[in-house]
């Protein structure tokens, strides 16, 4: 079980996270984008830290939509819109709750993918952030689903998010920016999958 | 990197500022945001708002005014606004007549505008919307997310906002709007590309004696880099491109050659002597020629050519008065 604290404590984890590696998410986006992709939720990510205070005695799907609202409203580019729909259902999703449970989280980021695909009108395979979601949320599922165990599910989400950004090297990018540059496209990672595995991966570490 | 800023997290807001301070009688800025509207609103009319990732100055800021846009919502560099920020400009302009908003086509633009229309339609706002896409350098298929928009969108801003100053209804000034955008085509060039000020590198590099072609307007690599040439020798090819990609034989067109920010107008009027030159030749009539920098990308050092196929509704409303910072008639 999860509480708001702990929920506050990941995000905290999360934005001290992506403001760290926002270097590498700018490069990984110079390369196929427009290399803004760290700055722009470093800055969000930003706002959110300082709002967290703020949110503590709110119940957590008040706490991710307010987060998601923030990034919204100051990250811009297109992972302002899809991260923060995916945080604004996620927020739907566990309205009204003081504690989240595994399938609690599983039916959370089944509102979130859900979220960034009718956001992004776009779907697995395309070389987005959904190609790291999209496994991660069944991964989970699966090994839940078999062991029980929540750390052990978060891990298998992790690996299987890691996964999906090896795998949008191999594809060409048909959605965002990149699909302009074709094959150019190929042998690059996605940054969004990139920037989500690292959110995922914060989440299973402090879990 | 060297700019005349003070400090990058501040350029957006101060360029906004600045430009107010210095065009009282075209732009009044929001207190909200960075936002520009007309400073004398005209009611009874279908408001325009367009806008983007700051970086393209003149545009959109410049292109508030009569017969133009009615507001200018400018992002981080090179970064669309968010939905709140052009919310808050919609609902500063919104009349009974609704709101049009032009966006171009960039997946970022795309869904900060639609989820701010969503807001205002939520508070009984009538919001319509038109994509401009006339960047012939990229694929507009399938697997893309279909082409860019970049300089001809200003040409959006005039014709619309002319047709909207006249007292048409939204869905007039909607279609009026995307006959421009079916009949627009540009493409772009550089020989040097710009540092967005936040990330204070170079968004692609190139040696001494490569271009990149096909560029968009946001620091982003072009199609392909390809070893320069003679400005005659680049004209010819992106009017090839351009020409194939629409039948403008025998039509009369406005042309637009709009500088990335760099480039100076003694380079853009070499470049025009040979493009007037050609279309004689092809037998495409030049109603219309605009030189200078309408959608720049910072300080890139490149130019694009944009050709838009008149007919006599388009001829009148370019002609009909406008009066911007950046664009008068």
């Amino acid at each position: 079980m999860t509480n708001q604290q702990k929920v506050i404590a990941i995000l905290k984890g999360i934005a001290a996270r992506v403001i760290e590696e926002q270097r590498f998410l700018t490069e990984l986006d110079n390369v196929i984008g427009d290399g803004d992709h760290g700055i722009n939720l470093a800055r969000g990510f930003s706002e959110v830290d300082k709002k967290l205070p703020s949110m503590a005695d709110k119940d957590i799907g008040a706490i991710l939509k307010t987060t998601g609202m923030t990034l919204v409203s100051t990250v811009g580019g297109a992972s302002g819109p899809l991260y923060g729909t995916a945080l604004i259902q996620a927020g739907k999703a566990a309205a009204g709750k003081c504690e989240i449970s595994m399938p609690d989280f599983i039916a959370i980021m089944e509102a979130a993918v859900q979220g960034v695909m009718t956001r992004g009108k776009s779907t697995a395979g395309e070389k987005t952030m959904l190609d790291a979601m999209i496994p991660a949320k069944e991964a989970m599922e699966k090994e839940y689903a078999a062991s029980g165990d929540a750390k052990t599910a978060l891990a298998a989400a992790a690996a299987a998010a890691r996964e999906g950004v090896e795998y949008t090297k191999t594809i060409i990018a048909t959605k965002g920016r990149a699909s302009y540059l074709g094959e150019r496209s190929l042998g690059h990672s996605d940054p969004g999958a990139a920037s989500f595995t690292l959110m995922l991966e914060t989440i299973a570490e402090l879990a | 990197m060297k700019k005349f800023i003070n400090d990058v997290q501040e350029v957006e807001k101060q360029m906004i500022q600045g430009m107010a301070k210095a065009y009282p009688q075209y732009v009044r800025k929001l207190d909200c945001g960075n936002v520009v509207v007309r400073a004398q609103a005209k009611e009874g009319k279908v408001a325009l708002i367009s806008g983007g990732g700051s970086g393209h100055e003149p545009a959109h800021g410049g292109y508030v005014g009569e017969g133009m846009l009615d507001a200018a919502v400018a992002g981080a560099v090179f970064t669309s606004p968010t939905p709140d920020q052009i919310y808050e400009g919609i609902k500063a302009i919104a009349t009974d007549k609704g709101v049009l908003m032009v966006i171009k086509n960039y997946t970022g633009d795309v869904m900060n505008f639609e989820m701010a229309g969503e807001m205002a339609a939520d508070e009984g706002i009538k919001v319509a919307q038109v994509v401009v896409g006339d960047d012939v350098a990229v694929d507009g298929s399938l697997y893309t997310v279909g082409r860019r928009g970049v300089a001809g969108t200003v040409f959006v801003h005039k014709i619309a906002g002319a047709k909207a100053e006249l007292g048409a209804e939204l869905e007039e000034v909607q279609a009026t709007a995307q006959k421009v955008i079916d009949n627009v085509r540009t493409m772009g060039v550089a020989i040097a590309p710009c540092i967005v000020p936040a990330a204070g590198t170079p968004g692609f590099e190139l040696a001494e004696d490569e271009m990149e072609v096909g560029i968009g307007i946001h620091g982003e690599p072009g199609t392909h880099k390809e070893k320069l040439r003679s400005v005659n020798e680049i004209t010819d090819m992106l009017l090839d491109k351009i020409l194939s990609d629409l039948d403008f034989s025998g039509s009369e067109v406005a042309v637009m050659l709009n500088s990335s920010g760099g480039t100076p107008l003694m380079e853009l009027f070499v470049a025009y002597d040979h493009v007037a030159d050609v279309l004689a030749e092809k037998g495409v009539k030049v109603y219309k020629s605009y030189v200078g920098e309408y959608m720049t990308s910072i300080e890139m050092q490149g130019f694009s050519l944009t050709l838009l196929r008149l007919d006599d509704e388009l001829k009148e409303l370019l002609d009909a008065k406008a009066d911007s910072i950046a664009f008068k008639a």
